[in-house]
């Protein structure tokens, strides 16, 4: 009998590909679409509102099922992403930081709770269309790995995976470009093979993360505040410190001669302080709820990585430190990186290999 | 093979219903409304289906009118009768433990003016007559109750309400989708003005159904047009299905008590056996005063989304709660109106049986079943969990 995985998909073309490529190669593909949030009312006439769970996307996903002739299903995950995902995401915002979502649902969802579906499923494993890659060297430990399309690689996202779960992981896409994931759908009759990728946050509507946050919490967590800058001097009011991200440019509500970011944001005082692009610049930073993909690195002292700060932002030289209580300190190699900002991820990578992460709890001062 | 235990959700076809669609499919497809002699044949042949359908429940054939399931039936009673009521009477009696084609057509009549009084069931899933006696007044349109609940089975007591309602100047409607072909129903027993009945759940193709409407009922129809069906439900009707409808309505009525006999002795089986392989199986509903096909369990352990998934993989085919439009399932209604917390709704399952069951596919169900929970059971487990990170807060 051949090994049992199941698929999370999301209707996109990603993971139909990646189910439709598991089939292929003789697995016993078992489809699931997560229902993550009420984004849809079964009774009609309720607020229908685009995310991720539409009804649409979990019709993408069947159609692919059907044709690859695979059974599908769909699993009501929204008490486990809302406690998992959603509240950490609102807590963050009002503490002032700016949350990762994504790694928050890879971490306590799809290779956790799924992951338990899955086994009660008998599965042998749980693949996802992320575009990164695992490997098993001879000493049997597990390696995750950047993409084989620089442009597309999503290991930063998997950053907290550990050697349990990437042993039932399957990541099929990893060796694959985003084109020939196209063309392997458009080769395969997938209806999805030129969907447009989704770029927005996939629970909040619209994008509106501000209004996400304040639909979420009481009145009283809204911290408003004043915008100020280095000198303590007020440039304006402010209606919530949720509204602003470290690095932030636009939206300030400041008219100045010179283009302004936020530098900081203070939640207890309610401020933020902004400064000029140069005012930005840190030599490194705390990282806080720190793991390691392979728990043996913890035994060497600092060594040279690189450091990946940001989804968007290239991985930098830095020394990697691991402090007590699951913290690091990451410093960087030349002095400047610009906009550390709490509450992202920030991963370690050494060449290819993603060796950890953790997330920002602070920047440190150039 | 898969072993099909979902009849409450549809039956399969029946042979009696292949065999009258295959008679009469390719001969001829005349509209009954017609004047000429093929209209008119298809006029018989709907006829027949009438009166073989209104057998079936003790009626009259022209107290039957054809409609598209049991969906239509009961919004066509419901909104019916509400369109129907003049001055005072703007109360309508219904139940926590509808089917959906009830409760929206109330929610919305509520929405438009009307009282509707939701009688809560006990945890056994029966409605308290008093209750409902105390909620009939003179300015109640309209009573609705289920005959037989379609997620745990229970049967009501209903006939000493009709004579209630009758007292009170108000219109009796049962939806009887789900009691149909499980047990006698007799609408002269009953009392009722208005029944529902539905074709699938009964082995006829989905897409037909039926409404009885007593001599006391004067609903309004909800559906314009032409002059079909005694005014009550414009459009042509469904010929093929209603006369597979029919068909199986004569298999039914010939066979019934026989077909009782077999679910129940069958469903006893399955219940044992999983009461033995199972430790903590809760049934919900009663164990007598149920109609003999249903068995709502709870699981203890799992996830009953887990069990429906890995019970469907393995070719058992069940149900739980209701289908959402995205395809995930939502915790029935019912149960959680029964008093069971979510966390019990969320694991529960429903098991349905019919007239194609047989001795075999109980034993294979209850094998694979047992199996099953064993291993959601302890995949699900927090104890089982390979890893949990620690969220800070």
């Amino acid at each position: 009998m051949s090994a049992r995985v199941v698929v999370a998909m999301s209707g996109g073309v990603d993971s139909s590909v990646a189910a439709a490529i598991l089939r292929e190669q003789g697995y016993d593909v078992v489809g699931i679409a997560m229902r993550l949030v009420s984004g849809e009312s079964s009774g009609g006439g309720g607020e229908r509102r685009q995310t991720c769970c539409s009804y649409e996307d979990f019709e993408d996903a069947r159609r692919v099922a059907e044709r690859m002739d695979f059974p599908f299903y769909v699993a009501d995950l929204r008490a486990e992403f809302s406690a998992g995902v959603i509240d950490n995401f609102v807590d963050e915002y009002v503490a002032g930081r700016t949350p990762n979502p994504c790694v928050m649902c890879n971490r306590e969802i799809k290779f956790a709770r799924l992951w338990r579906r899955a086994r009660a499923l008998g599965a042998d494993f749980v693949a996802t269309g992320h575009y990164a890659r695992v490997e098993r060297d001879a000493a049997g430990r597990f390696h995750l790995l950047r993409a084989a399309d620089a442009a597309k690689d999503q290991s930063y996202f998997l950053f907290a995976m550990t050697q349990a779960e990437l042993a039932r992981t399957l990541f099929p896409l990893g060796e694959m470009t985003k084109g020939e994931v196209r063309e392997c759908a458009r080769a395969l009759g997938l209806a999805n093979a030129d969907k447009p990728e989704s770029q927005e946050i996939c629970f909040v509507p619209e994008g509106d993360y501000a209004r996400f946050v304040a639909d979420r919490v009481h009145p009283d967590r809204i911290r408003a505040g004043q915008v100020v800058n280095g000198d303590g001097r007020v440039l304006a009011e402010h209606n919530g410190i949720h509204r602003f991200t470290v690095g932030q440019r636009r939206g300030l509500g400041v008219a100045a001669g010179e283009p302004l970011y936020v530098r900081e944001i203070d939640a207890d005082l309610g401020r933020v302080v902004v400064g000029r692009r140069d005012e930005l610049a840190s030599r490194g930073l705390i990282a806080r709820q720190v793991s390691l993909v392979d728990d043996r690195l913890a035994e060497r002292g600092e060594r040279e990585i690189e450091v990946k700060i940001r989804y968007r932002h290239p991985a930098v030289p830095a020394t990697l430190k691991l402090l007590t209580g699951e913290r690091a300190e990451v410093r960087f190699a030349t002095d400047g990186y610009p906009a550390v900002t709490p509450g992202q991820a920030c991963v370690f990578y050494e060449r290819d290999e993603v060796l950890g992460g953790g997330f920002i709890e602070q920047a440190l001062e150039a | 093979m898969t072993v099909y235990l979902d009849y409450n959700a549809g039956a399969p076809l029946r042979p009696e219903a292949r065999q009258a669609i295959a008679d009469f499919a390719g001969i001829e497809q005349a509209n009954p409304a017609s004047v000429h002699r093929a209209g008119q044949r298809a006029r018989r042949s709907l006829e027949r289906a009438r009166e073989q359908v209104a057998r079936l429940i003790g009626a009259g054939p022209r107290q039957v009118v054809f409609t598209s399931g049991g969906t239509e039936s009961n919004n066509l009673a419901i909104f019916g009768v509400a369109n129907a009521t003049v001055g005072a009477r703007r109360k309508i009696i219904g139940s926590a433990i509808e089917h959906s084609s009830i409760l929206a057509p109330l929610a919305r009549l509520q929405a438009h003016g009307f009282e509707i009084v939701r009688i809560p069931p006990d945890r056994e899933g029966l409605i308290q007559s008093d209750s409902v006696m105390r909620a009939l007044d003179e300015s109640t349109a309209l009573l609705t109750l289920g005959l037989a609940n379609s997620e745990v089975g229970t049967i009501q007591e209903l006939a000493p309400l009709a004579a209630s309602a009758r007292k009170a100047g108000a219109l009796f409607h049962v939806d009887a989708a789900q009691g149909i072909g499980r047990m006698p129903v007799s609408v002269g027993a009953l009392g009722c003005d208005l029944l529902t009945l539905s074709g699938h759940k009964l082995g006829a193709p989905a897409g037909v159904g039926a409404l009885y409407v007593g001599d006391r009922a004067r609903p309004v129809s909800t559906m314009m047009g032409g002059p079909q069906e005694g005014g009550l439900r414009a459009g042509a009707p469904n010929l093929l299905g209603a006369i597979a409808f029919g068909a199986v309505a004569a298999a039914v009525e010939a066979r019934l008590d026989a077909e009782i006999a077999h679910m129940a002795a069958l469903s006893d089986r399955l219940l044992r056996l999983l009461t033995q392989s199972i430790p903590g199986l809760i049934l919900n509903g009663p164990l007598e005063g149920r109609i003999p096909n249903t068995l709502n369990l709870t699981f203890p352990d799992v996830l009953g989304e887990s069990m429906l998934i890995a019970l469907d993989l393995e070719g058992v085919e069940v149900s739980m709660g209701s289908a959402c439009a995205a395809g995930s399932v939502e915790p029935s209604h019912v149960l959680l109106a029964m008093g069971r917390s979510g966390a019990e709704a969320r694991s529960s399952l429903r098991l349905s049986l019919g007239w194609a069951t047989t001795a075999a596919e109980v034993e294979q169900a209850a094998e694979i079943i047992a199996r099953i929970w064993a291993i959601v059971a302890a995949a699900e487990s927090p104890a089982g969990e390979p890893h949990a990170h620690q969220v800070s807060r």
